[in-house]
């Protein structure tokens, strides 16, 4: 007997309790996807102020300056800076543009910074989701480099997870890659003392248009 | 070269009867739970250690956990989803293989360790590799992966800074969550500077014991390893049936460096991981992060589906595990243990675990949800095994913090009851011996009355002591801890008779 169907055969006998085959028989009293309250602060503001306690920058733009706010704040990073065809005409700044066409690990890693877009923002957690579509790059492009700028549009911050799931899975998300993101790179391994940037970069600038 | 923790370490902790950590193997002269607990407790340094951080991520966890109104709600719905998904595992289990294998992923079976290892080892092979990076994971330490890894020729590198210390230290680790716990800074400076030189990228020479540098000569470290590996290794936190989705969920973006750069992904995920629908996430990654890392949501969350053409591994491997989670499956009060999600609150809050360290569960899962898991996984054959649901105090806090709502007390109660029942093999204990004496003399109010007579009369040997003391024979181990109050000079009875006169207590 396969390995496949004898692990099958011993989950059927362990469950021989289970008299209904209907999964329904346990039922889940839950109501998904519903937006929750955001408390004392406005949806973007909560956003933004939970994102900033992650340790990340976090900015607050009106349309008309976003391209001149991403390049203030990488007026600092000396090297080639990552972005796809979109974002570059959206910013409309000429800065040391470098495309991805399929870099390798190591290519990567001697890129300075990457701007990316996003698909949601989560108010109550400061958590933004890449499903790394158009705009976002492969996942790799975001972790490699040092610092990341990720753009957020205001209309795309929900109040917490069950909306971000909901919105999630009606944009298509649910068979794309995702990372969520919640402040830099972190580890508390050493005595639980949080230190930022480990792995990923080191650097969270985010940045909210409208 | 790989490190392993057969290797004899080079100073330090020597491991010499050390429990072993796996769950799949029996170790020869483990020592049951209460003669490690006293070894460990001895340990002031990690007892320190200890107090201090499960002091700080408990009130981290409470902070977040309190932010919530309808965590009560959440706990509920946590519980309610994965007893569906244990209820109907079959359905879920061919259900996410097909999706997972529609997606791009191969998805294998293995019915044990042996057999686990065995697939990962060829699949290694195939690439050509002689090295893995690996994401921290609980499922490969049960099946001691890396160790199978390296009799087959393969180094595997852990890559979480925890597994890193303990790797590098020829040491165990002793929490689910943060393996490193009983270490302190020095002792970790110490261990980069005396062994990172020989598996790669020495540690910079004026590391001093900063938390900052230390994770600093570890990024330095590990990054000329991510950006060469072929092949990754990881574990699932969820695995999605109806969509065939993988979630990882992590802090420091070694996850997401070995879930991205290799070119091949093998997963090694235990059957219980799955839950029914991509919906349900929004349950697990709210009460995930509060009651592990008292985070309001994990840094870094990986969710991936099968192959995604130009972007991440092209070739994607997926394990399925039973390796005996079908026997807990088959026990209806002791199944509920699968429903654990590895969040270790449980482990935090536990005044047993705090000051015994995890070490001394002999274990990979230690704490409460390893004294009921492991007896389990394992079998209630060995002593180390038979004493692990007694490692309790039964005091109930890991049920109030545990998300999913494992009953942790019932369940070692009932597993104390199995070890009892296998243990006595039919011969009446003392114990029941002594109940059964109990009850005759209960049964009649005259034999009662006589028995009381005989105590009070004895009442005159202890003058005027309060306490009996250490009683000699079997019962010496159980009194040299309490104080059993001597009798009184004079039973209810006998003072009732004196009082009221011929006046017979209503009974």
């Amino acid at each position: 007997m396969s390995a496949r169907e004898e692990i099958l055969d011993r989950v059927r006998s362990a469950l021989a309790d289970v008299e209904s085959s209907d999964v329904t028989e346990t039922p889940i009293d839950w109501s998904y996807g519903r937006p929750v309250d955001t408390g004392d602060l406005r949806l973007v503001d909560r956003f933004a102020e939970r994102v900033a306690d992650y340790r990340a920058i976090v900015e607050r733009v009106p349309a008309g300056e976003l391209g001149a706010t991403v390049a203030a704040a990488l007026a600092e990073v000396d090297g080639p800076v990552v972005a796809d065809p979109t974002v570059r005409g959206r910013l409309g700044v000429d800065l040391n543009w470098r495309d991805d066409d399929g870099l390798s690990a190591a290519d990567l890693d001697s890129v300075a910074a990457v701007v990316t877009t996003a698909a949601v923002g989560i108010a109550n957690t400061g958590t933004i989701v890449l499903d790394h579509g158009v705009g976002q790059e492969r996942r790799a492009a975001s972790l490699v480099p040092d610092v990341h700028v990720c753009i957020v549009d205001a209309e795309q911050v929900v109040s917490d997870v069950p909306e971000a799931v909901a919105r999630l899975m009606s944009q298509g998300s649910s068979v794309r890659p995702q990372t969520w993101i919640s402040g830099p790179s972190a580890t508390s391994d050493i005595e639980l003392d949080r230190v930022e940037g480990v792995h990923g970069p080191r650097t969270l600038h985010v940045i909210i248009v409208g | 070269m790989t490190l392993t923790h057969a290797e004899p370490a080079p100073s330090g902790k020597p491991p010499a009867g050390h429990p072993h950590v796996g769950v799949t193997s029996t170790f020869v002269g483990m020592p049951k739970f209460p003669d490690a607990a006293r070894i460990e407790l001895a340990n002031t340094t990690q007892r320190r250690n200890l107090a201090h951080a499960t002091g700080i991520i408990r009130d981290k966890r409470a902070s977040v956990v309190g932010e919530l109104d309808n965590w009560e709600e959440l706990r509920l719905a946590a519980e309610a989803i994965k007893n569906r998904t244990l209820r109907h595992l079959d359905d879920y289990l061919v259900q996410f293989e097909e999706n997972a294998t529609k997606a791009g992923a191969v998805v294998h079976w293995a019915r044990d360790a042996e057999e686990a290892n065995r697939i990962v080892v060829d699949l290694v092979r195939e690439t050509g590799s002689d090295e893995v990076v690996k994401v921290k994971s609980m499922a490969t330490q049960e099946i001691e992966l890396n160790e199978a890894l390296q009799a087959a020729g393969i180094d595997a590198w852990e890559t979480d800074l925890a597994e890193l210390i303990v790797q590098l230290g020829d040491d165990w680790p002793s929490h689910i969550l943060v393996p490193a716990i009983h270490r302190n800074r020095s002792e970790v400076r110490e261990i980069f500077l005396r062994r990172m030189k020989d598996v790669g990228r020495p540690a910079p020479e004026d590391l001093t014991d900063d938390p900052r540098r230390l994770a600093e000569a570890a990024r330095l470290h590990l990054r000329e390893k991510f950006l060469r590996a072929k092949v990754g290794i990881s574990g699932a936190n969820f695995a999605v049936a109806d969509t065939g989705s993988l979630v990882v969920v992590e802090s420091e973006g070694n996850g997401r460096m070995c879930l991205t750069l290799p070119e091949t992904l093998i997963s090694v995920v235990g059957i219980e991981k799955v839950l029914p629908s991509w919906a349900d996430l929004e349950v697990f990654l709210q009460v995930l992060p509060r009651s592990s890392t008292g985070e309001r949501e994990n840094p870094y969350t990986s969710i991936w589906t099968g192959v995604t053409p130009g972007d991440g591994p092209q070739n994607a491997h997926i394990i399925l595990l039973d390796n005996n989670r079908t026997n807990v499956l088959a026990d209806e009060v002791g199944r509920a243990a699968l429903r654990c999600i590895r969040c270790s609150a449980c482990l935090n809050v536990c005044p047993v675990y705090e000051r015994a360290g995890g070490h001394a569960y002999g274990s990979v899962y230690p704490g409460p949800i390893g004294a009921i898991l492991t007896p389990q996984l394992r079998g209630t054959s060995s002593k180390v095994d038979q004493s692990l649901p007694y490692a309790s105090s039964l005091c109930g806090a890991c049920f109030d913090v545990c998300p999913v709502r494992i009953d942790i007390p019932e369940l070692l109660v009932h597993l104390r009851t199995r070890v009892v029942d296998e243990h006595r093999g039919g011969r009446p204990t003392a114990e029941a011996a002594a109940f059964k004496a109990m009850a005759w003399m209960f049964g009649s109010h005259r034999r009662l009355e006589a028995a009381q007579k005989a105590a009070t009369t004895s009442n005159r040997f202890f003058g005027r002591r309060k306490t009996i003391g250490a009683i000699p024979g079997p019962l010496a181990g159980w009194s040299s801890a309490r104080d059993i109050p001597v009798p009184p000079a004079e039973s209810f009875r006998d003072w009732w008779k004196r009082e009221r006169g011929e006046q017979e207590p209503r009974s």
